[in-house]
C-alpha cells in the first residue's frame, strides 16, 4: 500500500519528530510512505478567523500536492477536520459567489482520501496492536476535532491501550476542551488559559508521566502551560508512542528537558 | 443605522469582560459547580430517550419548516388568537413593544405588574421603560427576582442568577427585600428551602394584589392559538391565571404550525434545559374565557432583528434556539467567563450567535463576540435543535474581518470589513504568501531554525498573549521536510 503523508505545517515547522514518528510506523506496518513537497498548510488558520478568500489558494495547493495519491494520512485530527467538513463547505460558498475555479470539484475529490492517522490506522489497515513498545504511564486528551469533528471515538485509545508496557490512565473530563482553539489562544489569552490550567491539572491528577495527544497545536498549549509552571509531566503526540519499539526505543530525552546542542 | 436593543448599555470587547471574569475566584467556582452539575444531568436525561436523535431531528425540521413558511403561520396565528378573544400587536423593534405594553398597563390605571420570567422582555428592557412610566415591574421567577433585587443582570437564559451562590442570595435577600415588599426573616440562613420559603412569602402578597401581569411564551400554535409557557416553580403558573389582564410579548420564532407540534418540544425542552423528564408547570391557554383566568389577553409579536436574521441562509438557523441552555451549560468558555462578558441577555453561545445578528456586528462587543469560542463544538452537539454553532461563528468571523451582505431592516447591504483587523488581515495575507509558496515557506523554516536558541520567555506584541501564560514551544533543528530530504529524498 502506498500513502501520501500530510505532515501539517504545525508538525513540519515545529513538530518534525512527529513526523518522522508517522514514516516509521508506517514503513514498519508496510506502508510506502511518500512526501509531496509541494504540500504546506490547509488554510485553517486563515479560514477559522473568517478569512476564508485567503484560505481558498491553499485548498487549491493541498488538493495539488495530493492529487493521484489514494490514501493521505495526517498526524492532526484538526487540519483533518478542516479538509472533511470544511473543503466542501468553502466549494460551495464560492461557487455561490461565482468565484468557484472548480474548488468545490477539488474538494469533493479529495475529502474521501484524507485519514487522520488513527483512522488510518483502524480503518484502513485495521490494526490496532501496532507492535510499540513504551514502558510509561499514559494519559490520553483527545482534541475536540478529532472528537466532535471526526468522530474518532475509542481508535486512539484502542491504540494506546495494545502498547506494549503502557499503562493508560483515564482523563477525568477529558471530553472538555483545552481552550487552545487556534487564534483563540492569543484573542482570549485569559480564557484559553484558564482552560489549559484546568486540562493540565486534571492530567497532573491522574499521576501519568505523559500527557498524549494526537493535535500537536493543542499539546503546544497544554506543555507551554506544563513548562511555565515547572511541571515535569510531558507532552507527547500518539505518533511517538506507537512509532516507539523495544527495538528503536523513543528517544529517552523526549522525556527529559530537551537539551539544545 | 439604530442598533437592535437587546437590553443592555454598551459593553466592553468580550475579552476585556472574560479577563475580570477570570480573576474572580468565587465567579469561577459558583459557575463550575453550577454548570458541571447540570451537565452531567442533561446527558443522563437524553441517554434515556432510544429516539433522542430523532426528536432532535424532528424538532429541526419543524422549526425550519416554520421559518420557512413564517409569513404565512403568523398571519394564521394572528387570526386563532383574535378569534379566541386575545388582541394581536406587531412590534418591528424593542422602543414599540415596550411602548405597546406600558400603554395597554396605564389604560389598566395600574401601577404595578408581575411578570414570569420572559427572555423577550429582558431583551426589550422592559422594565426600566415601566419604570420610566412610573410603574413597578415584579420578577417573580425565583433567580430573576435575585437578579432584580440584586440590581444585576442576568447571566444566564435558564438561570439568571446563575453566578450567584446561596451565601450571596441570603445577603442580597436580607438587604433588599424589604425595600420592595415583605422583607425577609431577620435570622435568615442559606438553606436553599429557607431562601425559598423567604421568596415565597414575598411574592406571594404580589400575585395576590397585581391586575397585570407580562409574560414571554417558549411556544405559540398557529393553529388553534394556543400559548405555552414552561417553568418549574409554579409563580408563572400564579400570573398566567389570576391578574385581570395578561400582556405576553414573544418573537415571532417562537411560533409553532400545530398543537402536535408541541410534542416534540415538550419531551426535549425539559431534558435539555433542567434534565427533567417531564416540565413541572406547563400553563397553555388559548385567548380568553368568561370566569377563568385573566378577562383581557394581549399579545404582543416582537420583531427586533428577527426577520433580518432570517434573511441570512446561514444565520438564520439560530432562530430554530428553543432557549434550552444547554449549550451554555456545556460552554468551556461560558464556564470561565460568565454570563456577563457576552453583552447580551443572551449569553453562551447561541448569544454569541444571536447578538451580532440581532443587534449587527458594529459595536465592540458584537464584534469581539463570534471569536468567543474554541470552535470545540460541544454546543452543537447537545443543541436540542442541532444549531451549528460552530458554522454560524465562523459565517459571523468572515463578515466582521472580511464584510459581506448582510440585511438590516429588511434591506441587503454589503458591510465592509470591520476596523481594527487592518494588522491581523496583513498577517494573514503574509501567512498565505508564505504558506503558498514551498521556497519561501521552506527558506523561512531554516531561518527560524537557525534562530532556536533565541527561544524568548516573552514575545512582544501579539505574541505576548501567548507567552504571559505559556512557554513557546522548542524550535527544532531542521523542519520535517529537510529530515526527508536527507534520509529519503534519495528515493525515486
Amino acid at each position: 500500500m502506498r500513502a501520501a503523508l500530510f505532515v501539517t505545517c504545525v508538525n513540519d515547522a515545529l513538530y518534525p519528530r512527529t513526523g518522522i514518528a508517522v514514516v516509521r510506523l508506517l514503513e514498519r506496518l508496510g506502508v510506502q510512505v511518500d512526501f509531496p513537497a509541494a504540500q504546506s498548510c490547509c488554510g485553517q488558520p486563515q479560514y477559522n478567523t473568517g478569512y476564508r478568500h485567503e484560505a481558498e489558494p491553499l485548498l487549491r495547493r493541498t488538493a495539488a500536492a495530493f492529487a493521484g495519491y489514494d490514501h493521505v494520512v495526517t498526524p492532526s485530527g484538526s487540519c483533518a477536520a478542516m479538509i472533511r467538513e470544511h473543503y466542501p463547505r468553502m466549494g460551495r460558498r464560492a461557487a455561490e459567489e461565482g468565484r468557484g475555479g472548480g474548488l468545490a470539484e477539488l474538494a469533493q475529490d479529495l475529502v474521501p482520501r484524507v485519514h487522520e492517522l488513527t483512522e488510518f490506522l483502524v480503518d484502513v489497515l485495521g490494526v490496532t496492536d501496532v507492535g510499540a513498545y513504551f514502558p510509561h504511564t499514559v494519559t490520553y486528551h483527545p482534541s475536540c476535532h478529532g472528537l466532535r469533528s471526526l468522530g474518532l471515538g475509542e481508535r486512539p485509545r484502542r491504540l494506546l491501550a495494545a502498547v506494549k508496557g503502557l499503562e493508560l490512565v483515564e482523563l477525568p473530563g477529558a471530553d472538555e476542551c483545552c481552550g487552545f482553539g487556534g487564534t483563540f489562544s492569543v484573542r482570549n489569552p485569559d480564557v484559553s488559559a484558564a482552560m489549559g490550567t484546568d486540562k493540565t491539572a486534571a492530567a497532573r491528577a491522574t499521576g501519568a508521566e505523559v500527557l498524549c495527544g494526537a493535535d500537536n497545536s493543542c499539546l503546544a498549549h497544554l506543555g507551554g502551560i506544563l513548562r511555565r509552571a515547572g511541571d515535569p509531566m510531558r507532552t507527547l503526540h500518539l505518533a511517538e508512542i506507537l512509532a516507539a519499539t523495544e527495538e528503536d526505543p523513543l528517544e529517552e530525552d523526549l522525556l527529559e528537558e530537551d537539551p539544545l546542542p | 443605522m439604530t442598533g437592535t436593543h437587546l437590553g443592555m448599555p454598551a459593553f466592553p470587547p468580550f475579552p476585556d469582560a472574560a479577563r475580570e471574569a477570570v480573576r474572580d475566584g468565587v465567579l469561577r467556582a459558583n459557575l463550575r459547580h453550577a454548570t458541571h452539575t447540570i451537565r452531567g444531568k442533561r446527558a443522563r436525561a437524553v441517554a434515556e430517550l432510544a429516539d433522542w436523535e430523532r426528536l432532535r431531528a424532528a424538532g429541526k425540521a419543524v422549526k425550519d419548516h416554520t421559518l420557512r413558511h413564517l409569513d404565512r403561520y403568523l398571519l394564521q396565528l394572528e387570526a386563532s388568537v383574535t378569534a379566541a378573544g386575545g388582541t394581536v400587536h406587531w412590534a418591528a423593534d424593542a422602543d414599540e413593544a415596550n411602548r405597546i405594553v406600558t400603554d395597554l398597563v396605564l389604560a389598566t390605571g395600574e401601577s404595578e405588574v408581575v411578570k414570569v420570567k420572559s427572555m423577550a422582555t429582558q431583551e426589550t428592557g422592559l422594565n426600566e421603560a415601566l419604570e420610566a412610566a412610573g410603574i413597578a415591574a415584579y420578577e417573580t421567577d425565583l433567580a430573576e427576582l435575585i437578579v432584580q433585587l440584586g440590581h444585576d443582570r442576568p447571566s444566564h437564559i435558564l438561570v439568571p442568577a446563575i453566578h450567584r451562590n446561596r451565601r450571596e442570595i441570603r445577603d442580597i435577600f436580607r438587604s433588599e427585600m424589604g425595600g420592595w415588599g415583605r422583607p425577609a426573616p431577620e435570622d435568615l440562613g442559606d438553606d436553599p428551602r429557607e431562601l425559598a420559603e423567604a421568596a415565597r412569602l414575598h411574592l406571594r402578597e404580589k400575585f395576590l394584589r397585581a391586575k397585570v401581569a407580562v409574560s414571554g411564551a417558549n411556544f405559540v400554535v398557529a393553529e388553534t392559538g394556543t400559548m405555552v409557557v414552561l417553568e418549574s416553580e409554579g409563580n408563572g403558573r400564579m400570573c398566567l391565571t389570576l391578574p385581570d389582564t395578561l400582556i405576553s410579548v414573544v418573537g415571532i420564532e417562537k411560533v409553532v404550525p400545530t398543537f402536535r407540534d408541541l410534542e416534540v418540544f415538550l419531551q426535549t425542552l425539559p431534558r435539555s434545559s433542567t434534565a427533567e423528564r417531564m416540565n413541572p408547570y406547563t400553563t397553555m391557554w388559548t385567548g380568553t374565557h368568561e370566569g377563568d383566568g385573566p378577562s383581557a389577553f394581549h399579545l404582543v409579536l416582537l420583531d427586533n432583528g428577527r426577520t433580518d436574521t432570517l434573511a441570512d441562509a446561514t444565520g438564520r438557523q439560530a432562530l430554530r434556539c428553543i432557549r434550552c441552555s444547554a449549550c451554555l451549560n456545556v460552554c468551556p468558555v461560558y464556564e470561565r467567563a460568565g454570563g456577563h462578558a457576552y453583552g447580551s441577555v443572551y449569553p453562551g453561545p447561541i448569544g454569541a450567535v444571536l447578538s451580532p445578528q440581532l443587534r449587527g456586528t458594529a459595536g465592540a462587543v458584537d464584534a469581539s463576540l463570534p471569536y468567543a469560542s474554541t470552535l470545540c463544538g460541544a454546543c452543537y452537539e447537545v443543541c436540542p435543535v442541532a444549531i451549528d454553532i460552530p458554522e454560524i461563528l465562523l459565517h459571523l468571523r468572515e463578515r466582521v474581518v472580511q464584510g459581506g451582505p448582510v440585511t438590516r431592516e429588511g434591506v441587503r447591504v454589503r458591510l465592509r470589513p470591520a476596523h481594527g483587523h487592518t494588522a491581523e488581515r496583513a498577517a494573514m495575507r503574509a501567512a498565505r504568501l508564505l504558506l503558498d509558496h514551498p521556497g519561501a515557506l521552506r527558506a523561512g523554516e531554516r531561518l527560524l531554525a537557525r534562530a532556536r536558541r533565541l527561544r524568548p520567555r516573552r514575545l512582544p506584541g501579539p505574541g505576548r498573549a501567548w507567552t504571559d501564560t505559556r512557554e513557546l514551544p522548542d524550535i527544532p533543528a531542521e523542519p520535517f521536510r529537510d529530515w526527508w530530504l536527507r534520509e529519503r529524498g534519495n528515493r525515486p
